[in-house]
């Protein structure tokens, strides 16, 4: 199984080089990967369908005890055969649709990146590795969906369909390692495996009542709803339309949004029974399923009635899973067949927009004639869309209804079933017939059928609805069986045959009369899109707008707290910064008490406070005087006077590099300083007055933590180390210079470096001339070479 | 003289902070240059004052005895004291040149003149 992802993802890294030197054979080369994949899972099924599993386990970091674990069931094998057989056929597809397009290459890479990442998403058994491949679904699916990325529509929605999925994505992540967490607390055998997981929780070892197993129900769910497009979060998949037509098809119908419903399914077993866990997927899937597909009976554009019926098919999956075990058949039934229909409508869409360049379906018409095999496979989907027997849509809709049987809220949700299949087979007609019969219409006149490699892989998938449908034993019931077990957690057999589900009750009176009713407002579309016309102010307050509000909103936040906090004025920074640790630090000083800091009362001599005095009057004199030489003397002044201090405390190395020193910046600020303007006040009085008031904050802050400097005696200080050992180890007398040139040589080596650079830069700042002719010389003696 | 010299070092600390808090870039290095001083004479001042006894180790001798300067804080000082000056120098020229090309001192017109 690793083998299998591995090669798809191979097929990903290769796939531009491939496309250039195979140029149209491309496409047909590429997708022996997932043929490879497909037949590898087709070899499996028999096995998973005589209800065992296949484990693999690779090490990934065995010191850590982390182990890459696959594991196929039923469930994965559903999932993993869709993704490779529908990732085949729209392979090809997507070879013939794009073909001459310049990022072809690329698309190729895209598209098998995301199948690699889906499959082993739907493949691995272990946690991190699960949020792994999630989140590069998401990250490959922005790429794809942005794939024109020169329209912003295209790009807007990409970063919408990201934002929302990777949020998702991130609460998922918190939901699983807070689970992991739980099955380490209960001493799981390996709690970072999903199946490990799944069995503790349903085994009872992690303890299902406590918040924390209810955090991660909500985290998960988070996840799962928001991948899947579930209400509210149900309004980035019809924007994801802005994809190339095989990527909707791909991703927007068998595969990516399928993720959340895989999701739920996997975690079925443990957290099916909670009544959070089963009430949020029947509410939130009830109100998608009916409340999208009624927004899809509004539409007229291709891909916006499949995407909002896709929305609402996804709303009835999750919804099924809600009701626990008995509806693990009707959600699996639903979602294969779901998947073959809703592809293959995907990319007749695509055709009709290849072969007649016409997106609305009403401005269409009489394309029958002209592209005959793409309305075939309209044709069977769409009726295996709107269950018709003896498609496998119509089996599928009859295990959705048996999925209701005995559930709490039954009477409501068969009603609400109804509506959706009703509105579902209105959708069906728009988008299977509407477009192919009547007269020619539009741009129908000149509209063509559409090469080979478009149209195998419609007529592929519906095809196989029909096989399905027909002939149930061959491979969809044990398929279905098999995938409703493992999510079940108990077998589960299917009897889909058609005089099995041939009966003339209730539910098939339903089934035939949505279909009717169905075609009726199909025929009467007009009228019922003006009828419905007011929930279009659900527009100004659904979802979307909210999106859109809050992205914005982040935006501004971010642009207001950057013009705050990093406006590009040297003094607000230094405000900011100096402000903060005033305050932290004076807090932090009065919680520790004033009291404790030391007034050491000594007698110093005179000549000590003399120059202490120098010191401080030269400071201020510095900060206050107005002509620049003085400025420069008393700045001397103060050097010399900290250098006599030094002298007089015993460090006279210092105090002889102080004197050096000084004397050089005396002598360069003299120099510098005549190339420079005069001083000048542009600070108002009341800003000067609050950088004073800030000034002496941080001065007096500074003199209070001298005062406890002073005062701390560090266990040990390693100054005894230097001492002890100058002489006899190093050779030398003079402590300071000894530890300069011996023990921390190196340190003094980087000082060098730094002095190097510097002088560095000041030559080549010297010497470069002005770039700009008009660079201003302007004021007082801008021009000459300066020191 | 621990208090006198600490009170020292808040005020060079005020005084440098009061001018980089200026608009004009001149100012800036002097702010520069007073920065230091507090920096190095805080320094000095955490290890203890002790006069007259530089950590040298008398002929004859192998180790410093008694009380004597702490030689590790000088020596911290020491290298300090040299990279503020490579700083103070590179930033003077800096300013320098950077006045010659966009003809302004004022720090607030700097911001601008890249748009």
């Amino acid at each position: 199984m690793l083998i299998a992802t591995l090669l798809i993802f191979g097929a990903a890294l290769v796939g531009p080089v491939v496309h250039r030197l195979l140029g149209r054979f491309a496409a047909p080369v590429l997708a022996l990967a997932p043929l490879a994949g497909f037949i590898y899972f087709l070899r499996e099924a028999k096995r998973i369908f005589e209800g065992g599993s296949v484990f693999e386990n690779w090490n990934w970091a065995p010191e850590l005890g982390v182990m890459l674990g696959f594991r196929l069931d039923g469930l994965a094998l559903l999932f993993a055969l869709l993704v490779t057989g529908v990732g085949v056929l729209v392979v090809v597809y997507a070879g013939a649709y794009l073909k001459g397009h310049v990022h072809l290459g690329r698309f190729y890479s895209y598209l098998l990146g995301f199948m690699g990442s889906m499959l082993g998403l739907v493949l691995t058994d272990n946690v991190i590795a699960l949020f792994v491949f999630w989140e590069l679904t998401s990250i490959t699916s922005y790429l794809l969906i942005g794939f024109d990325h020169q329209r912003k529509a295209a790009r807007d929605s990409a970063l919408q369909a990201l934002l929302v999925t990777g949020i998702g994505g991130l609460a998922l992540l918190a939901g699983l390692v807070l689970l992991g967490v739980l099955g380490m607390q209960a001493s799981l055998d390996d709690p970072w495996s999903v199946s490990g997981l799944i069995e503790g929780l349903a085994g009872g070892a992690i303890d299902r009542d406590s918040g924390l197993v209810h955090g991660a129900v909500v985290l998960i769910l988070l996840g799962a709803l928001t991948k899947s497009a579930i209400f509210p979060f149900h309004f980035w998949l019809p924007g994801a339309m802005e994809a190339p037509t095989p990527v909707s098809a791909y991703l927007h119908s068998s595969t990516m949004v399928k993720a959340g419903i895989f999701l739920i399914a996997r975690f079925q077993q443990g957290f099916s029974g909670m009544a959070l866990w089963d009430t949020t997927l029947v509410v939130l899937g009830g109100i998608t399923m009916v409340g999208t597909v009624f927004l899809a009976s509004r539409q007229t554009y291709y891909k916006k009635l499949l995407a909002y019926s896709t929305t609402s098919s996804l709303g009835a999956m999750a919804m099924l899973l809600g009701l626990g075990a008995n509806a693990a058949v009707g959600a699996m039934g639903y979602l294969f067949a779901h998947a073959m229909f809703k592809g293959a409508l995907f990319l007749v869409a695509g055709n009709v927009d290849h072969g007649a360049h016409e997106k609305d379906t009403e401005k269409v018409g009489g394309l029958a004639g002209k592209m005959p095999l793409t309305f075939a496979a309209a044709l069977l989907a769409a009726a295996s869309m709107a269950g018709v027997a003896p498609m496998l849509g119509f089996a599928a809709k009859k295990l959705m209804k048996y999925g209701l049987h005995g559930s709490e809220w039954e009477t409501i949700l068969v009603v609400g079933v109804t509506a959706f299949s009703v509105m579902t087979a209105m959708v069906a007609c728009m988008v299977g017939v509407l477009p192919f019969i009547g007269k020619l219409k539009g741009s129908a006149g000149e509209a063509h059928e559409v090469s080979p490699g478009l149209l195998f892989g419609p007529l592929v998938l519906a095809v196989l609805g029909v096989v399905a449908g027909v002939m149930p034993g061959w491979f969809a019931a044990p398929l279905i069986a098999s995938a409703a077990s493992s999510v079940a957690g108990a077998e589960k057999s299917v009897s889909i045959g058609l005089g099995s589900l041939m009966k003339a009750d209730l539910s098939m009176a339903l089934t035939v009369g949505a279909i009717v009713a169905g075609v009726v407002l199909f025929v009467v579309r007009a009228l019922w899109r003006r009828a419905t016309s007011p929930v279009e102010w659900l527009d100004v307050v659904g979802p979307a707008r909210m999106y859109t509000r809050s992205v914005s909103g982040t935006l501004w936040l971010a642009w207001w707290q950057t013009r705050i906090l990093q406006n590009g004025y040297l003094r607000h920074y230094v405000w900011t910064i100096l402000g903060t640790t005033i305050a932290l630090v004076g807090y932090g000083l009065y919680r520790s008490g004033i009291e404790r800091i030391p007034l050491p009362i000594d007698q110093p001599f005179y000549f000590e406070i003399a120059l202490v005095m120098f010191i401080m009057a030269g400071a201020i004199g510095a900060s206050t005087i107005r002509t620049r030489l003085a400025v420069v003397s008393v700045l001397g002044i103060v050097g010399f006077a900290i250098a006599a201090v030094y002298v007089i405390f015993g460090a006279f190395d210092v105090a002889m590099t102080q004197f050096a020193i000084e004397t050089l910046i005396v002598i360069i600020l003299v120099l510098v300083v005549y190339h420079l303007p005069r001083f000048r006040s542009f600070s108002t009085p009341i800003s000067r007055w609050m950088d004073v008031l800030l000034a002496l904050g941080f001065g007096a802050m500074m003199t209070v933590l001298a005062l406890l400097a002073a005062d701390v005696t560090l266990s040990g200080p390693i100054s005894d180390y230097f001492a002890e050992n100058a002489a006899p180890v190093a050779y030398g007398r003079n402590v300071v210079n000894v530890i300069l040139v011996d023990f921390r040589a190196t340190d003094t080596f980087g000082e060098i470096v730094v002095l190097a650079l510097a002088a560095l830069g000041v030559m080549t700042l010297l010497r470069l001339r002005a770039s700009n002719p008009n660079g201003g010389t302007e004021g007082d003696g801008g021009k000459g070479e300066g020191a | 003289m621990n208090l006198l010299l600490s009170i020292t070092v808040g005020v060079l600390f005020a005084a440098s902070i009061y001018m980089i808090l200026r608009r004009s870039v001149v100012k800036l290095i002097i702010g520069l240059v007073l920065l230091g001083h507090g920096a190095n004479l805080l320094i000095f001042l955490s290890s203890g004052l002790v006069r007259g006894r530089p950590p040298l180790v008398p002929m004859g001798e192998s180790r410093l005895e008694g009380e004597y300067s702490d030689p590790l804080p000088a020596a911290l000082i020491l290298t300090a004291i040299v990279i503020s000056f490579g700083i103070v120098s590179f930033a003077a020229v800096l300013v320098k040149r950077a006045y010659q090309e966009v003809g302004t001192d004022d720090l607030d017109e700097m911001k601008n003149t890249d748009r």
